[in-house]
């Protein structure tokens, strides 16, 4: 009874902000919890995995070095060793002495840096450079290149395949200093700023102005913008906005050589040449350094409705799924699904009440957005009546009000965290035509019954607390993850190269929106064939022929 | 053990988790094209009038009456009260216009519903969250004369009566009184759940009476005159000081110690 509820925690913000300040009419209360101080660089909002929380974990619990996890990856003897001298530079060509972290300085502020988001990968890095310019990037780089000093390029560090850390001694270029928005045009809706902008920053940013950006995700209040281009961030709302390949007009980058590519254009027609940018998107920092981005940005939806259902088979989800595209056709913007599973982890963990008084086996979350709040209810409503009425999903609930449709997608968005709760998590991102879509969770629930080593939520001795899956259906996106308590040899050899195996047979890809980086170099010929991995090699030796950019990820280069 | 008849005054307010903006103007509050939903604090009256009868015996809540005074869009949110569990509404359509009812004029409506539909416990929100009176409970309490427990955080229903537990400052109080009552709710009273779909359709069903200000005798005019409305001044960023003795110089130069 005392318990908090969500519209207890924010009205009782509200209720005192009311009592204590004193203006006429309605807006003290509401404007004091106001949108637009999340231009702050952190986040008030749930919705974030914030670096700082990554960092509480990890004095609680070391992360083993990449080096020595990995004992089969070498450093490269091509590379230099950074010297003082070296360091001595850098400090010459910053304009500012906040733009440097050195192991002499503080030791302990390099672990951010150093290690991943999924508290898997730790490198060793003794510098990071925190420029502000692009001409401060070239100089870096230039100098970097003429030295042969490994370098990885850092956005929000947010990444899921270990390839924004360092895995020797690489220096980490972090973009966060550079977060200015550089234009935006209310009329073409073409956004321009620096690549360390954060993505709920510059969304907050355009929601003033009646724009979002068009990508969004879990880790939104700390992922940058430039980070989501170079990975080619996929997201929950891609099914609505096509991919980052789709809606970046341009790209600013440093090569490794000090070269400015100044290519931010804002058309969304020009043929005139090889599309460059294409080549940064994606491209994980093996390229270059990207340092502003433009890019086209959908109208706000006046009109927003959230769902969520629970249904008794995969079968179910599909009907779901076909039904959605059907009836809500143009206005629907998300479907995502999660299976029971991954509900009851969320539960555990948050202690939040489920949102429907039964259990299933599986859950969907679907979000219309159109320009026309009764053209959508009336599409809505239709649908509703149908899926019910034809029994295709069990039960479900309709959000009535803002607070309502947040806490919804907490239930899907909060899933990474939630796993993450007992120790740490496998993760894998991959693409499987949709009717083989589930199978993989099902089969990989059945190896690991069979070697014994699943120990549910209660039992300690075992490391996997279970397998869970939960992807954006819309786009045959589905995400494997398997909680441990522990990394655990035993469990990794269960899942590679049988995860990679499994979605070769089907024609699936092993990375869908997640990378390559680190964790998948070695998986990628799962995917692409010889002649295309060839291909890849002859650009990324075209734009970084020293190798020095973001080294031992992305591809195999022998 | 008496039979409850409940009337539930529902409000349309603009949602909570979105930020007002006040108009070019400075007359009001942008309205035109902004998110609306129930009033939290009503949500937790119809959730508690729900669990009322959910806790007793059949026939305990004979009616559970949702009320809303608003533009036509208030009927939506009747039709959430109604998907939560309500058995039934009124909706009295005014025009929507930037000059609100003034609490006064909302209670004597409620009186006349109150007596027309021989309810008997009124569970009303503390305040709803945009104009923030917190008046409209205690004055239909007066008007009634009834006895009325504000800020409720706990409600049960003994015999003919309610022992009603507030929160007051420093603790809590627990009060009782005979039915018929006022309650008003506060934030701690319960956690209000999500209409599950077959409620909503079933809510569609339900019945929606319409009536206009001119059914009752009361008249619509406000005594208030709004004459201007302004955001709050800005935040200010805050600064860094490099060590703690700067941070107390700071706190000095400020008047803070």
């Amino acid at each position: 009874m005392q318990s908090l509820s969500r519209t207890t925690l924010r009205a009782v913000v509200r209720s005192n902000a009311a009592r204590t300040v004193h203006c006429s009419k309605t807006i003290p209360a509401r404007v004091l919890q106001s949108r637009g101080s999340l231009l702050n660089a952190t986040s008030p909002t749930s919705r974030a995995f914030t670096t700082q929380s990554a960092r509480c974990y990890a004095a609680s619990k070391e992360v083993k070095f990449t080096a020595d996890n990995y004992p089969n990856v070498q450093r490269d003897p091509r590379f230099s060793k950074l010297t003082r001298e070296d360091v001595d530079h850098f400090k010459s060509i910053l304009s500012s002495q906040s733009s440097i972290v050195d192991a002499q300085d503080d030791a302990s502020e390099l672990e951010g840096f150093n290690t991943d988001w999924v508290r898997k990968y730790r490198g060793q890095s003794q510098l990071v450079l925190k420029p502000k310019s692009a001409e401060e990037v070239s100089k870096i780089l230039k100098y970097c290149n003429d030295r042969n000093l490994a370098v990885v390029p850092q956005g929000g560090n947010t990444g899921l395949v270990g390839g924004s850390v360092p895995v020797f001694d690489e220096i980490v270029i972090s973009l966060s200093a550079m977060n200015s928005i550089r234009s935006f045009d209310e009329v073409s809706g073409v956004l321009v700023c620096d690549a360390g902008v954060i993505l709920e920053s510059a969304d907050s940013y355009l929601r003033e102005r009646n724009h979002i950006f068009p990508l969004d995700l879990g880790a939104k209040g700390s992922c940058h913008v430039g980070g989501n281009v170079a990975t080619n961030a996929g997201g929950l709302r891609l099914l609505r906005y096509g991919s980052l390949h789709g809606t970046v007009l341009g790209v600013e980058a440093v090569l490794p050589d000090g070269t400015i590519l100044h290519d931010l254009q804002t058309l969304r027609k020009n043929n005139t040449g090889f599309d460059l940018k294409q080549i940064f998107i994606g491209s994980e920092g093996t390229v270059g350094i990207i340092t502003g981005i433009s890019i086209l940005c959908p109208r706000r939806s006046n009109a927003v409705n959230t769902a969520y259902f629970g249904l008794t088979s995969f079968d179910h989800v599909k009907r779901a799924f076909t039904k959605a595209k059907k009836d809500l056709g143009e206005i629907l913007s998300a479907f995502e699904l999660m299976d029971g599973l991954t509900q009851d982890l969320f539960h555990k963990t948050t202690g939040k009440p489920y949102p429907l008084s039964d259990r299933y086996p599986f859950h969907v979350l679907i979000e219309t957005s159109g320009s026309n709040g009764e053209h959508d209810s009336a599409k809505l409503e239709a649908f509703l009546e149908e899926v019910m009425g034809e029994e295709i999903v069990a039960d479900g609930t309709v959000a009535q009000d803002e607070t309502q449709a947040q806490t919804l997608w907490r239930w899907r968005e909060g899933l990474p965290e939630a796993c993450a709760h007992w120790g740490g998590t496998y993760k894998y991102d991959v693409s499987i035509p949709l009717n083989d879509f589930y199978t993989l969770i099902e089969d990989c629930r059945k190896r690991f019954d069979e070697a014994g080593l699943v120990g549910g939520t209660e039992d300690d001795s075992k490391p996997v607390i279970g397998v869970v899956g939960w992807g954006h259906m819309g786009d045959s996106n589905l995400h494997l993850n398997v909680p441990v308590r522990w990394y655990d040899k035993k469990v990794e050899g269960l899942l590679e190269p049988w995860v990679y195996e499994w979605i070769e047979k089907r024609k699936g890809s092993i990375s869908a929106e997640h990378g390559l980086g680190f964790a998948k170099r070695e998986f990628v010929q799962y995917s692409r064939d010889e002649t295309a991995l060839e291909i890849m090699r002859r650009v990324k030796r075209t734009f970084d022929p020293k190798g020095i950019m973001n080294p031992y990820k992305y591809i195999p280069m022998d | 053990m008496s039979t409850l008849r409940i009337l539930v005054p529902v409000k349309r307010v603009i949602d909570y988790a979105v930020k007002p903006r006040v108009n070019k103007a400075q007359t009001a509050v942008e309205i035109a094209g902004v998110k609306h939903s129930m009033n939290p604090f009503d949500e937790l009256s119809v959730e508690e009038s729900v669990r009322l009868r959910e806790k007793h015996t059949n026939k305990t809540v004979e009616d559970i009456l949702a009320l809303s005074i608003g533009p036509p869009k208030a009927a939506d949110t009747l039709r959430t009260a109604m998907a939560m569990g309500c058995d039934r509404s009124i909706h009295v359509e005014v025009p929507e216009k930037d000059d609100m009812l003034e609490p006064l004029q909302v209670a004597k409506i409620l009186k006349e519903v109150v007596e027309k539909e021989k309810s008997n416990l009124v569970i009303l929100g503390k305040q709803s969250i945009d104009d923030d009176s917190s008046q409209t409970g205690q004055m239909l309490a007066g008007l009634l004369g009834w006895g009325q427990a504000c800020g409720a955080s706990e409600v049960l229903l003994e015999g003919d009566s309610l022992k009603v537990t507030r929160e007051v400052d420093g603790g809590t109080e627990v009060v009782k009184g005979k039915l018929p009552m006022i309650v008003t709710t506060d934030l701690r009273l319960n956690e209000p759940r999500y209409a599950s779909l077959p409620n909503i359709m079933k809510a569609k069903k339900k019945k929606l009476e319409k009536m206009k200000l001119e059914d009752f005798q009361v008249r619509a005019e406000n005594r208030l005159k709004t004459l201007k409305v302004t955001e709050p001044p800005p935040r200010q960023g805050g600064g860094k000081v490099s060590d703690v003795d700067g941070l107390i110089s700071k706190l000095k130069e400020l008047g803070a110690l």
